[in-house]
């Protein structure tokens, strides 16, 4: 997709404007927080389980060359092939052509964050492949043509007379008198649809949320079970991942999964656990007679090593976005990308460019609570300071506000100086003040004046007050 | 009689020019503690507009002047959790190529800590002399909160005060919106956020809300005067020097 980044400002007003998007996040921005509240407060270990998944995926970053080829040789032992992709057409590229290969027509698909960063539904639809997603939440967007709004809940912007909507636009062969205004009917409209969708399907397409090196496994998690019809029904199975989704080992992975499911819905695992070895084994009573894996780069390995490597530690469990102030308050799309919340302002960047996504890591009130629920403790405030070091570095900022920053700057390193024209501010704008006790409008604060008032100054500076006192001592 | 603990204030920037009161609050409160208090002229800002804002070498030139000017005290105490936790967590952070100096800001990183912070957990306050017969909430702001741990220490001397209830707020923890520069670059977002602040400080009943950090204190009062609200705004300082008689609320007209 088209990132619409730059346009941010925009896209938030709209998002703040939008009944539907705040009444969707007023839901889901306090029951996510407090299941995961409760989820942590039966898990005493739970600060120390931290520290291990922080370890675990150091570690494995630290040595991801090794893991890689440790994973690559244990997926094909097991009769497996991966494909190695750069960038995201390479990736698009090796979808397409295993596709192709068995002369698909219907792909179902699993969840995938990845798979949106590579924009692959658009390709296999120019190429004539059907994708359906399967994912319930996905699949409503899908119908609704737009991305997800969230990396865990793709739906979460929407209610369920939106859902209703959607399906009555696509599913025209259904009764229209049908009733589908609870959600439970719209499940079971949803099930009836897609099941023959999973036998039909050619090729299953999933993510991973770890890939494992010392077995070549692949493991995802969902609640909906989509995404076992997904890997098991077709004859091929292609999972696609990114780099940093390794682990050295299934311990390690167990470890990550009772970080997961805890950090993004609270449950303590979630309803499903799918590990994936390769192909349909001689004996096995199902699975794929393929298994491919598209391992995507697409700018991961140009992080490692730098100030961002960190990010790479992310689990993508959405906790960062479900505390996130900013966030629920403008809902993911205002984001403009494919990664919402405090990780996408990290890690879009890193993917798109700063001069693409320059106000994602600047919307932040550097909170801190992103990184304190983040369960591989990821530094996400210092790391959008990082991109706005690089931003003011590069001159990527507006001159005026460079300006009046380095004059600032000037000043306040001549505490003389300074100090006088504090008090001759705090003079001024204390008497013009006086009567009222604050401002509605001021020149050059319009940015603040224009949803509060200006709380007008006490009348002196602090520095001049003690000066006077210490004079009047001696 | 052994000799008083040396204390530093950092003033910080906003105290200076908008809320004097809260340093004098502060100068009190370390007072009552027996704190010799200094306030060394060398100061203006900790540098946080230069350190979020990227501008990571006026942070620096900002940041040694601090160290500089707070050299040989005790300790340094800061009436605000951000600044604070600028000093403490941060500054050795800017220093991470420069041992030397990284070395100067460790060290002054370990004797610096935010006013309530310091009164309770390294003087051992448990109680003031303060009365203020009012019903306040109290607003735990991010980087005292999340940086420094400060929490318990506010409200266990504000339970010391004659007088005074504590109504808690619901979601004390989440950010008013203030944010620094944020709140001008982004003003209708930071918008929101003071509006939902606002809105579980009306849904609390107090009179009067608290915080220990001036920054949000002039985001939550500007917003609630925008809103026509009657609660009032103050620095916890105030309330714990017993100076609500005195001081008129944050964004309040005066009479002298």
């Amino acid at each position: 997709m088209d990132p619409t980044s730059r346009a941010f400002i925009e896209n938030a007003h709209a998002g703040l404007a939008n009944p539907v998007l705040r009444r969707a996040l007023g839901i889901a921005g306090s029951g996510f927080p407090a299941r995961r509240a409760e989820a942590i407060a039966r898990l005493p270990e739970f600060e120390a389980l931290r520290e291990e998944g922080r370890a675990i995926k150091d570690h494995t970053i630290a040595h991801l060359d090794y893991y890689l080829e440790l994973y690559e040789k244990n997926v094909t032992a097991a009769g497996g092939m991966v494909h190695w992709a750069r960038d995201a057409a390479e990736a698009r590229a090796a979808v397409l052509d295993i596709c192709r290969s068995v002369d698909a027509k219907i792909v179902t698909k699993g969840k995938s964050m990845v798979a949106e960063e590579i924009a692959l539904n658009d390709h296999l639809e120019k190429n004539g492949i059907v994708p359906v997603e399967t994912d319930l939440g996905e699949y409503i967007i899908q119908l609704r043509h737009e991305p997800p709004s969230h990396i865990i809940a793709p739906a979460i912007h929407l209610m369920k007379e939106q859902v209703e909507e959607a399906f009555r636009a696509a599913h025209t062969e259904l009764d229209p008198a049908r009733v589908i205004a609870e959600a439970p009917q719209l499940c079971a409209e949803a099930r009836a649809i897609l099941r023959p969708q999973f036998l039909a399907a050619d090729v299953g397409i999933t993510g991973a949320n770890f890939l494992v090196a010392e077995t070549g496994s692949s493991i995802i998690v969902t609640n909906e079970g989509n995404g076992d019809l997904t890997q098991t029904l077709p004859k091929v199975h292609i999972v696609v991942a990114s780099l940093e989704k390794i682990v050295p080992t299934l311990e390690d992975a167990s470890t990550l999964l009772r970080l997961l499911a805890r950090s993004a819905t609270g449950q303590e695992f979630s309803s499903y656990t799918t590990m994936s070895t390769g192909p349909r084994r001689p004996g096995d009573l199902d699975g794929p007679e393929q298994y491919h894996v598209v391992l995507v780069d697409n700018g991961r390995s140009a992080m490692i090593g730098g100030e961002f490597q960190e990010m790479l530690r992310c689990l993508r469990c959405a906790a960062c976005l479900n505390h996130c102030p900013v966030y629920t308050a403008i809902g993911g799309h205002a984001y403009g990308w494919v990664y919402p919340g405090p990780m996408g302002a990290v890690l879009t960047p890193a993917l798109i460019g700063v001069g693409e996504a320059g106000h994602l890591p600047n919307a932040s009130s550097f909170c801190g609570r992103c990184e304190s629920v983040c369960p591989v403790k990821i530094p996400l405030p210092k790391m959008m300071r990082h991109w706005r070091e690089r931003q003011f570095a590069e001159r990527r900022i507006a001159p005026s506000y460079r300006a009046g920053l380095k004059y600032w700057a000037w000043v306040a390193q001549r505490p003389a100086l300074y100090h006088a024209l504090v008090e001759i501010k705090a003079r001024l704008l204390g008497w013009l003040g006086k009567t009222r006790g604050r401002f509605r409008a001021m020149p050059l604060a319009g940015g603040w004046t224009q949803i509060r008032d200006m709380p007008a100054p006490e009348g002196r500076s602090f520095h001049a007050l003690w000066a006077e006192r210490q004079r009047a001592k001696r | 009689m052994t000799e008083q603990v040396r204390v530093a204030l950092l003033v910080t920037c906003l105290v200076d020019l908008f809320r004097p009161s809260v340093g004098f609050a502060a100068v009190k409160l370390l007072e009552d503690a027996g704190c010799a208090v200094a306030v060394p002229s060398a100061q203006t800002c900790c540098g946080q507009p230069a350190y979020n804002s990227g501008d990571k070498d006026d942070a620096r030139a900002i940041a040694r002047q601090v160290i500089e000017a707070f050299a040989g005290y005790d300790y340094v105490v800061v009436p605000s959790g951000s600044c604070a936790g600028m000093v403490k967590v941060h500054y050795p952070e800017l220093f991470g190529d420069e041992p030397a100096m990284r070395a100067k800001a460790e060290e002054l990183a370990a004797r610096t800590w935010e006013l309530v912070a310091f009164l309770v957990d390294v003087r051992g306050m448990t109680c003031v002399g303060a009365s203020c017969a009012q019903s306040v909430t109290y607003h735990d702001s991010c980087s005292g909160l999340r940086e420094l741990g400060v929490k318990s220490q506010p409200r266990r001397l504000l339970a010391s005060v004659e007088g005074l209830t504590l109504k808690e707020l619901p979601d004390a923890e989440i950010c008013c919106g203030f944010g620094g520069t944020f709140a001008v670059k982004y003003p209708e977002i930071s918008g929101k956020m003071a509006s939902d602040k606002v809105a579980d400080i009306a849904a609390t009943g107090a009179g009067c809300v608290l915080a220990g950090d001036l920054g949000c204190l002039l985001q939550i009062a500007g917003r609630l005067s925008r809103v026509g609200s009657a609660v009032e705004t103050r620095h916890v300082a105030e309330v714990l020097a017993g100076m609500t008689g005195s001081v008129p609320p944050i964004g309040a007209p005066r009479k002298d």
